[in-house]
């Protein structure tokens, strides 16, 4: 935590990211737009909440060169993502992965949408169970009788 | 002196503030008129000793009165007065100090224009702020004195953190607490609400405006801030899903739905534990706000307060009251009776699923800003959750909302049926579907995010435009449009607001072009149809930063548009470089110059965007607030108000006898 503190110092340079500079971009446009496709979803590790992309901090630019290197090499999109998280764990990456404790976290949007319908869809219908029930307040057969023969009594008292 | 008197004054209202919270609630519970009758006096008591200490400390900034500690460390004697003046709030002790000011201001407009409500309710509300008040007083009283004194004061101050020294950022910081802090209205009638035991419509009609102008406040705190991350951080991004900024978020994503729901309440006297509920979350996420902020436990760069002394304290505040509301709230809850019936196809139901989509979005916003901490403490995992994630889980909620919307905001209350809104809606839903078709055939198939944002914006832009034009009955009498109430326009307005705020998302995301090169003086480049001349860089001064500026001659197509002035700004007193992006704001395109590094050769790294619709982001945050405000001013706000006045007033009177 400490060590966040200070990182804490030197974010206030990120109001001059300038980000990837003109000598990093490689010759080969598709390995250009896989690499700053890449680095949009690898963070910043000096900074708060920023990808290397956005960043001008020295250490996003070693790994914008790392990630050029390994693309170069031939790497695919995922392999060089494999590399910088064993290099620098998972605290590079900016999408988290989707694997053991990780899985809650995906997974709370759908279950609490699914859960928050459910509740609701329970609800609306015990509202419905009550419009029924108004309707249902008309009078039935039985009570008609029951009604009648009552107005007929007061009627011959 | 002025300074102690600021602080004299701020211990004073500690004070009153204690008086308010206690002797109005024991009042309401005895059912003593004149215990009661204490509330209000003391709310504005309390609002202007607050007020006082305020403009101390206003004064201090202004004379550079630099034997304040505060002043000294966020100031300097050359600084412009308006950032002198939005100093005061540029800084941790400072800004709570706005935030008191702020909740006192509310409460005090309780006491002021709430004379409709009844005494022992208003006490009870007047109680609850007056308590949120202490909690938030004995915090800057005890952890975060503004008015400390240095023994020895410097000849000069520190200056502010230069990237704040903006127009735009000198006031998103008032806006956003006007819009944090007036959920604490929502929040005291809740409470209030449930010390009583009763909601009814009245209720929802007194709740919905104070909630719906803290909306207010916070979509425009938001989106300036959002404005000025665009033009000042350098590299023209508008949201980060950065901590702080979900901190605001959240609270808007839940008043979003309170004011929603409120409507349910006011005009069906239904989801009334659901609409307390939300009150008390909204409020509860403004706090959580305020902690994410002033603890900097997930820190960012906006955190300027790194004290973990000062981040208990607020969780300790956080955890009384919301867990003292939810208590009260889980005991009480049951006692507040729904009455209207509904049917699955009706209004109500359209209105919980918008609530359910705003409240699941925001907790989804929640999840992931607190996540890196739970991994960390849980599962001892070091990790982060950054906006890839916030694009995936959260695009999802909001793409369902934009498509329900239209349909929703047509079906008729009670008992609807689901064909008419529809039939009505076709031809939008064809022409919006048209849109979509011809950009996806433009863009050779890349990507479906902007067919989709296209979609969305017409289909609600649309269908809002429709509503209002299905409430001129069968002749189609276009006079009447001017006539229809102004809640109809507020609600038509609002939500082609989102819906053009959608568009300009997905359209900015997907059609923006970047350029990175590097130019010596006098060199041409091109970038889409513009071409770009660096004429000139030259060193300039300004009154407390010396600057490396660009000349760029702009030309679209030959013709010549304008000349732009990237700057790279250097403040020597907080020792701080910026960036200061030239920007051609048009309506259809913005184009973004950044100025870079100088190379050893003598020439310089540009940095050229072309941002398609990005003025249609704020524009849509815009219409969304105009839409807010038309609804506030509706007539059943304004004549209903003065016409209960008359009513509690021979209430009041009857026990005086």
């Amino acid at each position: 935590m400490r060590l966040r503190y200070i990182f804490l110092a030197f974010s206030f340079w990120i109001g001059c990211a300038y980000a990837v500079e003109p000598d990093e971009i490689l010759a080969d446009p598709a390995l250009e737009a896989r690499a700053r496709v890449i680095s949009k979803d690898l963070r910043c590790l000096v900074c708060q909440n920023e990808s290397i992309d956005e960043s001008n901090a020295s250490l996003a630019r070693d790994l914008r060169l790392l990630v050029r290197e390994r693309l170069v090499m031939g790497e695919s999109n995922k392999e060089v993502l494999d590399f910088v998280v064993t290099r620098y764990g998972e605290f590079a990456l900016l999408r988290p992965q989707t694997k053991g404790s990780n899985v809650i976290l995906w997974v709370a949007g759908p279950v609490m949408l699914l859960l928050a319908l459910l509740i609701a869809f329970a609800y609306i219908r015990s509202r419905q169970a009550q419009v029924n029930s108004a309707a249902s307040n008309a009078l039935n057969e039985d009570e008609k009788e029951r009604l009648d023969k009552i107005l007929e009594q007061t009627n011959l008292e | 002196m002025i300074s102690e008197l600021g602080h004299f004054a701020l211990t004073l209202a500690f004070f009153v503030a204690c008086i308010q919270c206690v002797v109005p609630l024991i009042g309401a519970m005895t059912g003593r008129a004149a215990l009661m009758a204490l509330a209000a006096p003391a709310a504005s008591a309390h609002f202007f000793l607050i007020l006082g200490s305020f403009l101390a400390l206003m004064h201090a900034f202004v004379t550079s009165d630099f034997t304040v500690r505060l002043v000294a460390l966020n100031s300097h004697s050359l600084k412009p007065m308006i950032y002198k003046i939005s100093g005061v709030w540029g800084n941790h002790e400072g800004s709570m100090l706005l935030w008191v000011l702020i909740l006192a201001l509310f409460g005090a407009c309780a006491g002021w224009f709430g004379s409709n409500l009844t005494q022992s309710f208003r006490a009870r509300v007047l109680a609850v702020q007056g308590a949120i008040s202490v909690a938030f007083l004995a915090f800057i009283l005890l952890t975060s004195n503004p008015f400390l004194r240095l023994v020895v004061p410097p000849f000069d101050g520190q200056d502010l953190n230069p990237l704040l020294q903006d127009p735009g950022l000198a006031f998103h910081p008032p806006f956003l607490y006007l819009g944090y802090v007036g959920l604490s209205m929502a929040f005291s009638f809740a409470v209030a609400a449930l010390l009583e035991g009763r909601v009814d419509a009245a209720w929802a009609r007194w709740v919905r405006p104070w909630t719906l102008a803290a909306w207010i406040f916070l979509t425009i705190g938001i989106a300036l801030g959002s404005w000025w991350a665009y033009y000042e951080l350098g590299w023209g991004g508008f949201w980060f899903w950065d901590p702080v900024e979900n901190a605001s978020f959240m609270p808007w994503l839940l008043a979003a739905a309170l004011l929603h729901s409120a409507i349910v309440v006011e005009k069906r006297e239904s989801l009334k534990s659901w609409t307390i509920l939300l009150a008390i979350l909204a409020f509860g996420f403004s706090l959580i706000g305020t902690f994410i902020v002033r603890s900097g436990v997930l820190t960012s760069v906006h955190a300027f307060a790194n004290d973990p002394e000062r981040g208990v304290f607020i969780l300790i505040i956080l955890a009384i009251f919301i867990g003292g509301a939810l208590t009260l709230f889980a005991a009480r809850a049951s006692a507040m009776q729904a009455r209207g019936a509904f049917s699955m196809v009706s209004r109500e139901t359209a209105l919980v699923l918008n609530n359910i989509l705003l409240a699941v979005s925001a907790l989804v916003v929640f999840v992931g800003t607190i996540w890196p901490l739970l991994a960390e403490m849980m599962f001892d995992r070091k990790l982060s959750v950054g906006p890839p994630f916030f694009n995936l889980a959260f695009t999802p909620f909001m793409i369902a909302l934009g498509i329900a919307m239209p349909i929703g905001a047509m079906i008729p209350w009670k008992r609807g049926v689901v064909m008419r809104p529809v039939k009505r809606l076709l031809p939008v839903f064809v022409v919006a579907l048209a849109a979509a078709g011809l950009i996806w055939a433009m863009q050779s198939g890349k990507s479906l995010q902007g067919p989709i944002g296209l979609f969305l914006g017409t289909w609600m832009v649309g269908g809002a435009i429709t509503d209002l034009v299905s409430r001129l009955g069968k002749e189609r009498d276009y006079s009447r449009l001017l006539r229809l109430p102004r809640s109809d326009w507020g609600k038509s307005v609002a939500h082609s607001g989102l819906g053009v705020t959608m568009f300009a998302v997905a359209g900015l995301m997907i059609w923006q072009q970047e350029d990175i090169r590097i130019v010596a003086p006098g060199e041409t480049w091109s970038v889409g149809a513009y071409t770009f001349t660096l004429q000139d860089v030259s060193n300039v001064n300004g009154p407390n930063y010396r600057a490396v500026r660009g000349d760029v001659a702009l030309e679209h197509k030959g013709r010549f548009i304008t000349t732009l002035h990237p700057e790279k700004r250097f403040y020597p007193i907080a020792n701080m470089p910026t960036t200061e992006a030239a920007i051609d704001y048009r309506f259809l395109r913005d184009v973004y110059l950044v100025l870079g590094d100088q190379q050893e050769n003598g020439a310089w790294t540009l940095r050229t965007y072309i941002k398609p619709l990005t003025n249609w982001i704020w524009a849509g945050a815009f219409l969304m607030a105009l839409g807010g405000g038309l609804s506030l001013t509706d007539r059943r706000f304004r004549v209903a108000a003065g016409a209960r006045r008359k009513a509690p007033v021979a209430t009041k009177n009857a026990p005086a006898e």
